[in-house]
């Protein structure tokens, strides 16, 4: 009787058990099937005169290491005369969903992005369109709720007569950053040079279904737009 | 834009022709003077008498709920009252098994030391000196007529043994007095030792008067609600407000401790089940995770208040023989330490997080930023006050199981008193709102005959003029034919 008695008691003390034993394990199983995470693919313009403005490209790395959460993914590939190949690809993280390995992964990220700065070539040509196709390939393939391209860049795109770049390119739900786009010597001569180069880009990368385009030039702003 | 001024039979004259118009609609209207009525007071009543209708019922649903929160709030009454009572007899049991138990072994005592001081009076009693046999011999011879020499010195040497003996009997008396003097020098630790015991006895019996007197008031209480008395529902119904009162906001404290546990276990709960998965839009897993463990240690704190019987939740566990109930305690005990133990671990992680975190972005930082070093104990203080509080705020959170239990007892009384004021202020409501419907049908059909009043004052004068010539001594409440609507409507609307 009182082991019956004992037994009975059981599933009372059950219920803490069974929360933290079945219920724990079960929650990613009905967790939301929709992602949460944040993908971000920076484009690095190495070419021309912008290659010593590849320092700041450091700063904006260093800040997106710090504001990426775990299980976000960046990726940080330069633009050079073709930029469409994975070997572009400087350094690319998918954090880890443990804090404390996501904090590891970004240290050694911020240093493949050091030894990066320090051995970094100028380029003949600007193929930005290239390395924009290769970043919807990466954002696309990381499966991210959330996919950011970050251009960083004067916007002044420069091809070999070789290279083919002219055909719509796929940037559907993607937003795209043009960071740090620098006044060049002509745009300074006439300022419509400057706005035209930046209204073309924002044709084509709307028309290319993008979901946002945007141009921020002080890097202040930069964490408003990666909050919103 | 439409033109307005169609409706204008004199062009330009709006006010000519509203009367125009006015003068052709009111043989119409007045034409129409009974469907009219008839069509408003039916709307008025089809309005007014379901609002009615569902004020009564509120009103009766209401007195249900009263009745039926009277019954509950008298019987959590009498329970509690009763509980109060078999706990303040135990409490006497105590003080009587205690106390009054060791009575016969301290009357005893009593009567001892009494019969040891009485023993000790009687011994000491002052014994008059023996009369001495020579005072009779002494007489004798003083009656001896003077001058005889043999009596003479008969005399001086009686003299001398009187002397001899007084110094003898005087040194006798004296030892005698300091005997009895050293007797009742020792009466003093009896009476002492009698003063003490009886103060003991005293203070035993006024402890058990006041626990009388507890027990008497309790009863008159039982009484009172046990008769259902007005004095004892007001008084109960006070008592379970202010209990609702203080269990909220004693829950709305451990709430608070509650949200600090949280903050505490949520970032290394992280690195435990991820940070990347999420269970809605805004809801991660770790943070549901960390709910859950708060959820179950409170779990844990309210099967062992019950199984202590500090609480009374679960009839089950109550009704559980006192080893099952001592085993599942040392169960819930054991879990809640386990529980407590986990936490303190995973406020140590979170620092650890926390220092790792601020390391990486100081590292990443533009400038790098020299902190001067802190000293290590300090340094030291708030992880170990993290660690001390994830080890603590779980045990506190175990005594929120006697606050939830007054508040679930209590929110029955309140949330019924609440709903039959809801009740009562609804019914009123519907009550106010029908009458207004239905005056106000009265007063739009008052305002239509007051619209047609011309033709309705021809037609009196009318019927007055044939009726004068039929009979002149008619009554003047059957000319008007508009009185008996109003009469018929009066009636309706009482």
């Amino acid at each position: 009787m009182k082991k019956r008695a004992f037994l009975a008691s059981l599933p009372a003390m059950g219920l803490a058990t069974s929360t933290l034993g079945v219920l724990l394990p079960l929650l990613p199983g009905c967790a939301d099937q929709r992602s949460h995470a944040h993908a971000v693919y920076m484009l690095v313009d190495t070419s021309g005169t912008y290659a010593q403005e590849v320092d700041k490209a450091q700063l904006i790395v260093n800040f997106l290491l710090g504001s990426l959460n775990p299980g976000d993914s960046l990726a940080v590939a330069r633009v050079r005369s073709r930029s469409f190949s994975e070997k572009d690809i400087i350094a690319k993280a998918t954090f880890d969903n443990r804090p404390s390995q996501a904090n590891l992964q970004k240290r050694a990220f911020r240093d493949q992005v050091e030894n990066f700065v320090r051995t970094s070539r100028g380029s003949a040509y600007t193929d930005i369109t290239g390395g924009l196709i290769q970043g919807a390939l990466f954002l696309n393939e990381t499966g991210a709720g959330k996919k950011t391209i970050l251009i960083f860049s004067d916007m002044q795109e420069e091809l070999d007569k070789a290279t083919l770049r002219d055909f719509p390119i796929d940037l559907k739900n993607i937003r795209v950053v043009a960071v740090n786009v620098v006044k060049l010597k002509t745009d300074n001569i006439d300022p419509r040079r400057y706005m035209g180069r930046l209204e073309d880009w924002q044709k084509r990368i709307v028309g290319a279904g993008a979901s946002e385009w945007r141009v921020i030039n002080d890097l202040e702003h930069l964490d408003r737009m990666l909050e919103s | 834009m439409a033109d307005t001024s169609l409706w204008m039979i004199v062009p330009g004259n709006g006010a000519l022709s509203a009367l125009v118009l006015f003068v052709i609609a009111m043989p119409l209207l007045y034409a129409a003077r009974g469907p009219v009525h008839g069509l408003v007071r039916a709307v008025g009543h089809l309005t007014g008498g379901p609002l009615k209708l569902v004020s009564r019922w509120l009103l009766a649903a209401a007195r249900d709920m009263r009745e039926r929160n009277r019954q509950v709030l008298l019987a959590h009454g009498r329970e509690e009252t009763g509980q109060h009572i078999a706990r303040e007899f135990e409490r006497v049991a105590l003080l009587v098994r205690r106390d009054l138990e060791g009575y016969p072994a301290l009357q005893r005592r009593l009567l001892d030391e009494i019969t040891k001081v009485e023993e000790d009076y009687k011994k000491c009693g002052e014994v008059p000196p023996p009369p001495p046999e020579w005072v009779e011999a002494v007489e004798a011879i003083g009656r001896v007529k003077s001058g005889n020499e043999l009596v003479q010195r008969v005399l001086d040497e009686i003299n001398d043994s009187i002397k001899e003996i007084h110094a003898k009997t005087l040194a006798d008396y004296r030892n005698a007095y300091e005997e009895r003097h050293k007797i009742l020098n020792g009466f003093m630790p009896f009476w002492r030792s009698l003063d003490k015991t009886l103060a003991l006895a005293t203070e035993k019996m006024t402890s058990l008067n006041d626990q009388a007197a507890r027990i008497d008031a309790q009863i008159e209480k039982y009484e009172q609600i046990a008769k259902g008395t007005e004095k004892a529902e007001h008084a109960l119904t006070v008592s379970q407000l202010t209990q609702f009162f203080t269990a909220t906001l004693v829950l709305a404290i451990a709430a608070g401790g509650a949200l600090v546990n949280f903050k505490l276990i949520a970032l290394p709960m992280s690195e435990m089940v991820g940070a990347g998965d999420y269970l809605t839009a805004s809801l991660r897993t770790s943070d549901v995770a960390a709910l859950v463990i708060i959820f179950v240690e409170a779990t844990m704190g309210l099967f062992l208040m019950e199984t202590l019987r500090i609480t009374h939740l679960f009839p089950r566990i109550r009704n559980l023989s006192d080893v099952m109930r001592r085993r599942m305690m040392w169960v819930a005990f054991v879990l809640l330490l386990t529980l407590a133990g986990i936490e303190a671990a995973l406020a140590l992680m979170r620092d650890m997080l926390i220092a790792d975190k601020s390391a990486l972005l100081q590292s990443l930082a533009t400038v790098p930023q020299h902190q001067p070093a802190a000293d290590p104990w300090l340094a030291r203080i708030p992880t170990a006050g993290q660690m001390l509080l994830g080890f603590i705020l779980p045990f506190a959170l175990a005594f929120v199981a006697i606050p939830l239990e007054s508040f679930i007892g209590s929110a029955r009384t309140v949330g019924g008193a609440a709903l039959v004021l809801l009740a009562r202020g609804a019914a009123f409501v519907l009550r106010l709102a029908g009458n207004l419907v239905r005056n106000l049908a009265k007063v739009t059909i008052t305002l239509y005959d007051i619209v047609i009043v011309l033709p309705l004052l021809i037609e009196r004068m009318w019927k007055a003029s044939s009726a004068g010539k039929a009979s002149p001594a008619k009554k003047p409440e059957e000319e008007a034919p508009a009185l008996p609507d109003k009469k018929l409507s009066a009636r309706r609307g009482s």
